[in-house]
């Protein structure tokens, strides 16, 4: 397929090529996880008018949770195949190398993080923020905090997806094993282990204090239900997901949670929520993954996949490209968004950047984030190329790789 | 000559606390609540007198030296009261000690206010617990503890969440700490004195550039003076007293 494809057309034509035939890549996990990527870089610019426009300001899930249930449904979907094909064993060493590149990825960020706290430390100061600067204590002593960080106990803000999708990966060849065999009570099983996390306040511990942001026990059930969907969950949800009432609910659900947010914002309107209703929703608790927002994201997915069909033309549209692209690497784009959003960040607090730079950061970081996934395309087809007999392993690479 | 010095004198102060009350004006919507506070409006009424405990960490103090208490916005806020209710006997006593969690500063509630009983309680909380990375969880039962103690121990309570520090905000993650804070107030129907988002707003409207590295002390000076006003202003509108 890369041998074929045009030159003219370019990357995004082999992309586009692709069958969409049952058993094929499906180009809609691209395009919504490089959008996820996108929402996520513009999250984490905390100071940034385009905010505004990301999906967590409408409902109570964001983009953390499209990110993770397509990594799992990836994940299943391209491991699957190879411990079908290839036995567990080779399967479970691909998936640990994956772990291994993300948490190499991982440490790359905090590196540059630790570039960026460290400039701060050696020039902001004021008298009025002495207590909020304790936060930079930890570089005095550098042993004990590299370590840590090292451990994925130590992470800073915004870092902490990458340490749960490698908490996902390392248990992921038993939890596959079992999903290739026992679907349902695999997911069963994610399942009860969600509610004892609820119930038992597991997590695992951070550094210097606490825990996760990210409960792996509580965030592994969208992994998982994302795998759960790749291996054959999808087909036994189609007649439920075409049903109208499911529709219905859904799309209820929806306007629900989007009355309910835009309380959050006008404080006037929060006078409508009654107390009972409020007592039962608040917090809307990120850390353990509230069944509010796990329930957003059912609904968010079921009205996509409805109106959005597997083999939707605008999927080749050129325009749609870009974001497909980015979703198709997304362990490199993801951490150049977090890289950008320090960036990002670092320019509008040494300049105090007005909304017309927040936008300006916010346009270059994605387009940015788009010339690099269409050289990382670039990259697979000559590669695939020079050795026409490898063809077909750096093909699995290609989705593999970015699993 | 004398008299024309003085006046002249009198206007320009007049002037310019006209103008430093204007400067860091805060929208009524970022200091109006729904909750009251009963015990301080009748002390004042009935006996014209408030006394307010103010329980907090390193964000509600200067750091010492050049007269960092006078300066507080502890000790604004008395000089606020003062102006905005004359005639009463108004005293703000500051616990104020860096370093202390929410749960550090719960378990020292019982003692200040068996040893002054204060009517109204200003909490400071929340920041020293997200540099620390304290188990959000663990700060919601602290705090809604500590509100607790403080109700059962006859006083109002009024509490105040982080300073916006746009600098830090890429290294400090307070706002899961503050989602809690609010959450909080609501479930006890308590005040809650919004620092981060007027701070915010002061930020995003020029009154002050909180992104500025300077090692002087004037404008974190100015900045508790205008939250010892807006929380004067916060409490004599929730105690439903007219000034």
């Amino acid at each position: 397929m890369h041998a074929n494809a045009h030159t003219g057309a370019g990357a995004s034509a082999t992309v586009a090529q692709r069958p969409p035939a049952a058993g094929g890549r499906d180009l809609r996990l691209d395009l919504f996880r490089g959008l996820a990527l996108w929402l996520i870089f513009l999250d984490h610019i905390p100071e940034n008018v385009v905010n505004w426009f990301t999906i967590r300001n409408y409902g109570f899930s964001d983009a953390t949770e499209i990110f993770i249930f397509i990594s799992g449904y990836t994940a299943a979907f391209v491991y699957g195949r190879s411990m079908r094909e290839r036995g567990f064993l080779v399967s479970s060493a691909r998936i640990l190398r994956r772990a291994w590149q993300i948490y190499v990825a991982h440490i790359f960020l905090f590196t540059i993080f630790l570039a960026e706290i460290a400039y701060v430390a050696a020039t902001f100061e004021n008298p009025l923020y002495a207590e909020e600067m304790n936060v930079l204590n930890f570089l005095k002593e550098p042993d004990v905090t590299i370590f840590q960080a090292l451990l994925l106990k130590f992470k800073p803000v915004n870092m902490d997806v990458l340490p749960l999708y490698i908490v996902l990966l390392l248990v992921f060849p038993p939890t596959l094993r079992l999903l290739l065999w026992q679907p349902g009570f695999a997911l069963m099983l994610s399942a009860l282990v969600y509610i004892l996390a609820w119930n038992f306040h597991w997590n695992l511990p951070a550094y210097p204090n606490g825990v996760w942001f990210f409960n792996p026990f509580a965030w592994q059930l969208l992994f998982v239900f994302g795998a759960w969907c790749a291996v054959g969950g999808a087909q036994a949800l189609s007649g439920l997901l075409r049903s109208r009432i499911v529709l219905t609910i859904a799309i209820v659900y929806l306007v629900f949670a989007f009355l309910i947010t835009l309380t959050w914002y006008y404080e006037s309107l929060a006078r409508f929520v009654p107390l009972w209703l409020s007592d039962r929703l608040y917090p809307v608790d990120k850390t353990n993954l509230d069944v509010l927002r796990f329930a957003h994201f059912l609904a968010l997915a079921a009205v996509t996949v409805r109106f959005v069909p597997r083999d939707w033309p605008a999927l080749k549209w050129r325009i749609l490209q870009p974001a497909i692209q980015c979703g198709q690497h997304s362990l490199e784009i993801f951490c150049l968004g977090v890289f950008l959003a320090f960036a990002g960040q670092f320019i509008i607090s040494e300049w105090s950047g007005g909304p017309l730079i927040q936008v300006a950061i916010s346009v270059l970081g994605i387009s940015i984030m788009i010339a690099v996934a269409s050289l990382l395309t670039w990259y697979k087809r000559i590669e695939g190329r020079s050795s026409p007999t490898r063809v077909k392993t750096s093909d699995a690479d290609l989705a593999g790789g970015e699993a | 000559m004398n008299f024309k010095i003085a006046l002249a004198a009198a206007i320009v102060l007049m002037n310019a606390a006209a103008f430093a009350a204007e400067e860091c004006e805060v929208p009524p919507s970022l200091i109006e609540s729904d909750s009251d506070l009963a015990r301080v409006a009748k002390a004042i009424k009935e006996q014209h007198r408030l006394d307010i405990a103010v329980v907090g960490t390193g964000s509600s103090a200067l750091p010492p030296g050049a007269n960092g208490e006078d300066f507080a916005y502890p000790a604004r806020l008395q000089a606020a009261l003062l102006q905005l209710l004359p005639g009463n006997d108004i005293k703000v006593a500051a616990h104020v000690q860096a370093r202390q969690t929410t749960a550090d500063m719960a378990a020292e509630l019982k003692q200040i206010l068996a040893a002054e009983k204060p009517v109204l309680v200003v909490w400071q909380a929340g920041t020293f617990d997200a540099v620390s990375g304290i188990d959000p969880e663990e700060f919601k039962t602290s705090l809604s503890e500590g509100v607790d103690t403080i109700n059962a121990g006859g006083a109002d309570v009024d509490l105040m969440n982080m300073q916006y520090s746009p600098r830090t905000e890429s290294m400090l993650a307070v706002a899961s700490y503050a989602d809690i804070m609010h959450w909080v107030a609501q479930e006890h129907g308590t005040l809650l004195f919004d620092r981060l988002a007027i701070m915010r707003f002061w930020n995003d409207q020029g009154t002050f550039d909180l992104y500025a590295a300077t090692k002087k002390y004037d404008m974190a000076r100015k900045v508790h003076d205008c939250i010892g006003r807006a929380l004067a202003s916060q409490i004599v509108n929730a105690a439903h007293l007219t000034p």
